[in-house]
């Protein structure tokens, strides 16, 4: 969330869920020997995720790379932060405008990027149900759009980078409709809400991960089993990427082995289990397509009640969607309590003395190395550069031109991302949410 | 019988809140008085909250990794408080080989993944100081 190794909240989280990168220096770094011409990369950042596609490009400028041949992914859904994973900095509106910024840039500047990953793996890791996941994602995906096009730019020129991004959870037909039902939901709401002309708009295109939050730390084991199950449903639901967690998802970040194992799991079904080879093979099941017709209802009915909310922005800053998904979530666990629900190793077939399992440990070398680098970093690069371009943010996010462009000057400068989301702070101030038990 | 008083807290950057609000209301619901601070609290805000509200229990949501910086921090304002008698409970991911060193620190109850709430509850009303009222 735009903090640097130096603030007193990063305290004990410098590098402890990711690679802790601060500016420019760490970027070139991580990039060392990988052209970014002929890879594509996914960053899973939100708030600041305009802040790290500007070190990107910059690495990329450094590289000698055409910024037009770029390719990959940038999460870069704050609806979601609000709404789930809470990693938020700025209020709603500014912070859609930082996303409208990034559709219209990559627009003209870089045409192969995927903008966005509209999210409902995080709304359904924080409890909400399938249908609250398919109804929150896409009426997110619904509001993206809309303030895109507010924004001036026409539909067809940033909805084909719209990406999305979905949970593979354990009720394995429900998984099913739920993405057939998005498939349906999203190109009736590009033709016939937004009159979207090109084909590519219609288009759903999304990834998937399997659901963190069902994985146990009883039996770690059984993990691969679950993973797996979900993983067939994702793509039996017709993912176009996806993403299988490790059996030790519930004690810690996944060492070389249960990652790799975690791969393996997604080789053997795409080559070996035939799977593949049928699209959309469950079409035509009653069954699939009774429960995808109610999954369609039932977000539709989402819809509505959002739409007369005024929109997403709205229902966001009344607590709408926070509030069903903790209701959703505290009848999960009763339901668990209440052995109505069945968790294998944890309120059923319980083991009593299990051995430990060798977990990956972080320990803090990562931020004693950062602490040093900014040091470092604050005495060799020009700081009248640096205060150059942190007011040139500020100057274009009290008007309306577009924030990459200063932003991206920010990022050559070697101006940290901290240093780069105070500045947007002392303009939009900071978003501090009133919580729904 | 006075109610028992739980601050529950997310101190640092983590925003998974999803643990620490069921566990408010179930908490509540279990005739508790509970606080829930909120996200991105700093150690000082979380024993400020404790002293301001008489707190008998606090309960620190941490799943960041972050435990080891934390816990000390709380425990050694709360001494400097005065704040002898708090129970302290954490819960979220914690590995198992840094167990011993928050209960060294004075940290009671150690919540992981899978912790019944009736559990949580049980532990509270087993070990909270008791109020002369």
């Amino acid at each position: 969330m735009g903090r640097d190794p130096d603030h007193p909240l990063s305290l004990g989280e410098v590098g402890k869920c990711g690679v802790s990168i601060v500016s420019l220096a760490d970027m070139e770094r991580l990039f060392e020997g990988i052209s970014l011409a002929d890879i594509t990369t996914s960053m899973t950042i939100n708030s600041p995720a305009a802040m790290i596609f500007a070190l990107y490009l910059a690495v990329a400028e450094r590289q000698g790379a055409d910024w037009r041949k770029l390719s990959g992914t940038l999460q870069n859904d704050i609806l979601k932060e609000y709404i789930a994973q809470k990693e938020y900095i700025y209020p709603p509106r500014p912070s859609m405008r930082l996303v409208t910024d990034t559709f219209g840039f990559c627009a003209r500047e870089v045409p192969r990027w995927n903008t966005i990953s509209v999210s409902g793996y995080h709304i359904r890791e924080a409890g909400a149900t399938a249908v609250q996941e398919l109804a929150f994602t896409l009426r997110d995906g619904i509001e993206y759009v809309q303030f895109g096009i507010d924004a001036g730019l026409d539909v067809d020129d940033f909805a084909p980078r719209i990406s999305f991004f979905f949970n593979a959870h354990n009720d394995f037909f429900e998984e099913i409709a739920k993405y057939r039902a998005a498939r349906v939901l999203w190109a009736d709401v590009m033709r016939d809400r937004f009159h979207a002309k090109d084909e590519r708009s219609w288009k759903l295109r999304f990834h998937t991960q399997t659901a963190g939050v069902s994985l146990t730390a009883q039996q770690p084991y059984n993990n691969v089993v679950r993973t797996a199950i979900q993983a067939l449903a994702a793509v039996l639901g017709g993912t176009n990427s996806l993403h299988t967690n490790s059996l030790d998802e519930a004690l810690a970040l996944p060492t070389a082995e249960t990652a790799t194992l975690a791969l393996r799991t997604q080789q053997i079904i795409a080559c070996e289990s035939g799977v593949t080879a049928t699209v959309d093979p469950l079409g035509g099941s009653d069954f699939v397509e009774a429960l995808t017709r109610d999954m369609i209802a039932g977000a539709r009915a989402y819809f509505d009640t959002i739409d007369r909310m005024g929109g997403m922005v709205p229902a966001v800053e009344a607590g709408y969607p926070q509030r069903e998904i903790a209701e959703s979530s505290y009848r999960f666990q009763q339901s668990v309590e209440r052995r109505e629900k069945v968790i294998v190793g944890v309120n059923d077939d319980v083991a009593t003395d299990e051995p430990p399992l060798p977990i990956l440990y972080i320990d803090d070398r990562a931020a004693d190395e950062q602490f040093a680098a900014l040091e470092q970093l604050r005495q060799t690069r020009d700081a009248s550069a640096v205060t150059r371009a942190l007011d040139g943010i500020r100057r274009a996010a009290a008007g309306t031109d577009n924030l990459m462009y200063p932003l991206i000057d920010a990022a050559r400068a070697y101006a940290t991302v901290g240093e780069m989301c105070d500045a947007l702070r002392d303009v939009w101030g900071e978003y501090e949410e009133v919580p729904a038990i | 019988m006075p109610r028992i008083r739980v601050v529950i807290a997310k101190p640092g950057l983590d925003g998974h809140d999803r643990g620490a609000k069921v566990i408010a209301r179930a908490l509540r619901d279990a005739g508790m008085e509970v606080i829930y601070t909120g996200l991105r609290q700093t150690p000082e805000q979380i024993v400020s909250a404790a002293l301001q509200e008489d707190a008998d229990v606090i309960g620190l949501s941490i799943l960041s990794g972050a435990h080891n910086h934390i816990c000390p921090r709380v425990m050694e304002l709360l001494k400097a408080q005065g704040l002898n008698d708090v129970l302290v409970l954490v819960g979220g991911i914690i590995p198992d080989v840094d167990i011993p060193k928050l209960r060294e620190m004075g940290i009671s109850g150690v919540f992981l993944p899978g912790s019944p709430m009736q559990d949580i509850i049980d532990y509270i009303n087993a070990h909270v100081r008791s109020r002369v009222v």
